[in-house]
């Protein structure tokens, strides 16, 4: 995964509300065995409209996108992450995301910023003719208009994206203490095992 | 005296292998499901970094996605060819990836496939007070048994497969009580779409939601899986109904549940599980049950549900501006007005299935509205999905397929189909769907397909009419 500190640059003002991961990826692109290529099917449904923000050429590879409550709910696709990090897109800036979204973006090098709709209103302003800065480090947005947000994120989350960190290898080294879950189990509830 | 616990804190408690000082923990899977698409890039993943399935006996491979609800097998009975190469690649690899890997494997063709959230508790794979992750949102339905379940993205299914575990944050706490007793025409289909109405397809997000009440404790096995199922719709990661004798009934002498002394000591163990007195939830949501009527959704997101005896709202209706401009997209998608009666919407399409509604009760529930009745003319496709090769032989068994057939509908081999049209299986652009499946999201269904979320009474009862209709008047 690649470590993500600062991102700057064209954030694409999508702003709506409720957007689910069939619309990110519909499901006719999932029928795939790789993690590639999945951003010429991101925003099929949006894109079939000629005037589409995705493909101005102003909004053309911006790494971030601003969005609306609830941003990649419903379907649990790590293929809508994959969409995303393919378009470019290294940053959401949304009210509020699901939860399997936001775990799954922060797993490919995308940072979900939380901010308040207030401020993801003044950001759709900026977005609309200049960049934005985006810094995980002092958890900050800023813009060439003095603005400056400051954002929450999950220490561990920040860690791994930071550092670019690879889950499995991590908890790896917590295999004793799987080995004496394990053990444990089978003593207090041996049934837990599949009858067959 | 130890701290009263709800049923979510204590399946959490009794599968933390570590605790890290930020509140992360380390969290141990019991059963893991797999299907084929959101598994090829986990198995990959192994193989590149040369890792082995740590628990092979705790995960269980089944495709149902991609496959074709049309007949599998020629008359000799040589498996039928896939025509889609990218679903047959798909279905190609989990096939190689399950007996590479060493887990448990049920082929396309064999008697107990079916839908993976079907297939699970049917076999006794899934069971109470157990964590049950799959690369799947649904994966909330095996809540109905009392299960701590949960979708995850591919990172998370190679995770589990590496190592047995995932590294989580608590969840919030929300109790959903539904008290009363339920009209006649109201399912638990009914009762979750309410329920997602009220809540909104936010409402639950970072909290797990225990359904709760006397409507919920009346519900079958198979009603309490159709409103876990739905938890997603509300933005919780999953649903719980607290194990009863009802659970216990439905799991005892299942394939892969626990046997003899090893049931008796189970079932103690689950009655154990149930959410302690003066236990308190982050946040609690209270419904009477006599306020739920059949439903349906209007637009796009899980949240537009109105009451069939209802009217497409006005977006200037809502308080939300973002609400509002969302509505107002809906509706054009919808091809709606506001003001419209759900009940003079047309639609051409059925789909009954879905591991919302695909069980036995549902096909009975929509087969009692079908008898003696056609399909209406206006209605150019009309398909009955069963969730599995279990329940569709049962439903043959009590002639249900043919009350479908005789009705002029098409009765189908078990899978995921027209929930979300990876298959064959779509609603043409700018057409109608009623739809017995889980969300009504753009494009779902196929690429400008419109659809309307119903019960299989409510869907059945459309096929008839040829639009939305309140089942109720069918029922006199």
């Amino acid at each position: 995964m690649t470590p993500l500190e600062k991102v700057a640059g064209r954030a694409i003002p999508l702003g709506l509300k409720n957007v689910d991961t069939d619309v990110i990826i519909p499901a006719h692109w999932l029928k795939t065995t790789s993690r590639e290529g999945m951003g010429r099917g991101a925003f099929e449904s949006l894109r079939a409209d000629p005037d589409n923000l995705f493909d101005r050429p102003e909004y053309k590879g911006a790494p971030i996108l601003i969005a609306g409550d609830n941003f990649g709910c419903g379907s649990s696709r790590e293929h809508a992450a994959w969409a995303l990090g393919d378009l470019g897109i290294r940053v959401v800036i949304a009210p509020s995301y699901s939860d399997i979204f936001s775990g799954n973006a922060v797993k490919n090098g995308i940072l979900p910023v939380v901010l308040p709709q207030a401020a993801i209103d003044r950001l759709m302003e900026v977005a609309a003719t200049d960049p934005i800065h985006v810094d995980l480090d002092t958890q900050t947005v800023t813009t060439p208009f003095q603005d400056r947000f400051t954002f929450e994120i999950d220490p561990f989350r920040k860690m791994c994206l930071l550092e670019g960190l690879d889950e499995i290898s991590l908890t790896e080294k917590s295999g004793a203490a799987i080995d004496a879950y394990e053990k444990t189990l089978d003593a207090e509830r041996p049934w837990m095992r599949p009858a067959v | 005296m130890t701290q009263p616990r709800t049923l979510y804190e204590k399946i959490w408690d009794a599968h933390v292998v570590e605790r890290r000082s930020d509140g992360t923990c380390l969290i141990f899977i019991d059963r893991h499901l797999v299907h084929e698409v959101t598994s090829p890039q986990a198995f990959a993943g192994l193989r590149a970094t040369g890792r082995t399935v740590r628990r092979p006996d705790l995960t269980l491979a089944v495709p149902d996605h991609n496959v074709p609800t049309t007949a599998r097998l020629d008359a000799a009975g040589n498996k039928l060819p896939i025509t889609d190469p990218e679903s047959a690649a798909q279905l190609a690899a989990l096939e190689t990836n399950a007996p590479d890997f060493g887990i448990r494997y049920i082929d396309a063709v064999a008697p107990e496939q079916g839908i993976v959230h079907v297939v699970g508790p049917e076999q006794g794979f899934s069971l109470p007070g157990a964590t049950i992750v799959c690369g799947d949102s649904h994966t909330a339905c095996h809540g109905g048994i009392g299960a701590l379940a949960f979708g995850i993205g591919t990172s998370e299914v190679e995770h589990v497969l590496a190592t047995q575990t995932l590294l989580l944050q608590p969840a919030k706490t929300m109790e959903v009580r539904v008290e009363g007793e339920v009209g006649p025409g109201v399912s638990a289909k009914d009762i979750i779409l309410h329920i997602t109405g009220t809540i909104g397809a936010a409402g639950g997000t970072g909290h797990v939601i225990e359904y709760t009440g006397s409507a919920i404790r009346a519900l079958s096995i198979e009603g309490r899986l159709t409103i876990s199922n739905m938890a997603i719709e509300g933005g919780a990661r999953a649903g719980l109904i607290a194990p009863d004798e009802t659970t216990f009934a439905y799991l005892k002498g299942r394939p892969y549940a626990p046997k003899g002394a090893d049931w008796d000591a189970a079932v103690a163990y689950w009655k154990s599980l149930a959410t302690d007195p003066g236990s308190t939830y982050d946040k609690v949501v209270v419904i009477d049950a006599a306020d739920i009527a059949p439903s349906v959704t209007w637009g796009t997101s899980p949240e537009d549900v109105v009451p069939i005896t209802g009217v497409v709202p006005d977006p200037a209706s809502f308080a939300d501006p973002s609400k509002q401009t969302a509505a107002a997209k809906s509706l054009a998608y919808m091809g709606l007005e506001p003001g419209m009666r759900m009940q003079d919407v047309s639609v051409e399409n059925i789909f009954i299935g879905s591991c919302t509604n695909s069980r036995i009760e549902d096909m009975r529930a929509a087969a009692a509205v079908i008898k003696g009745r056609k399909k209406a003319a206006n209605v150019k496709w009309a398909i009955v999905v069963p969730g599995s090769g279990l329940v569709k032989r049962q439903a043959e068994a009590e002639g249900l397929d043919r009350i479908f057939i005789e009705a002029g509908l098409e009765w189908r081999e078990p899978g995921c189909s027209a929930c979300l049209a990876m298959n064959p299986d779509k609603v043409p652009a700018g057409e109608r769907c009623a739809s017995t499946s889980n969300r009504n999201f753009v494009g779902r269904q196929g690429p400008g397909a419109r659809t309307h979320l119903v019960s299989p009474a409510m869907a059945a009862a459309a096929a008839v009419t040829g639009k939305l209709t309140d089942v109720r008047e069918l029922m006199l």
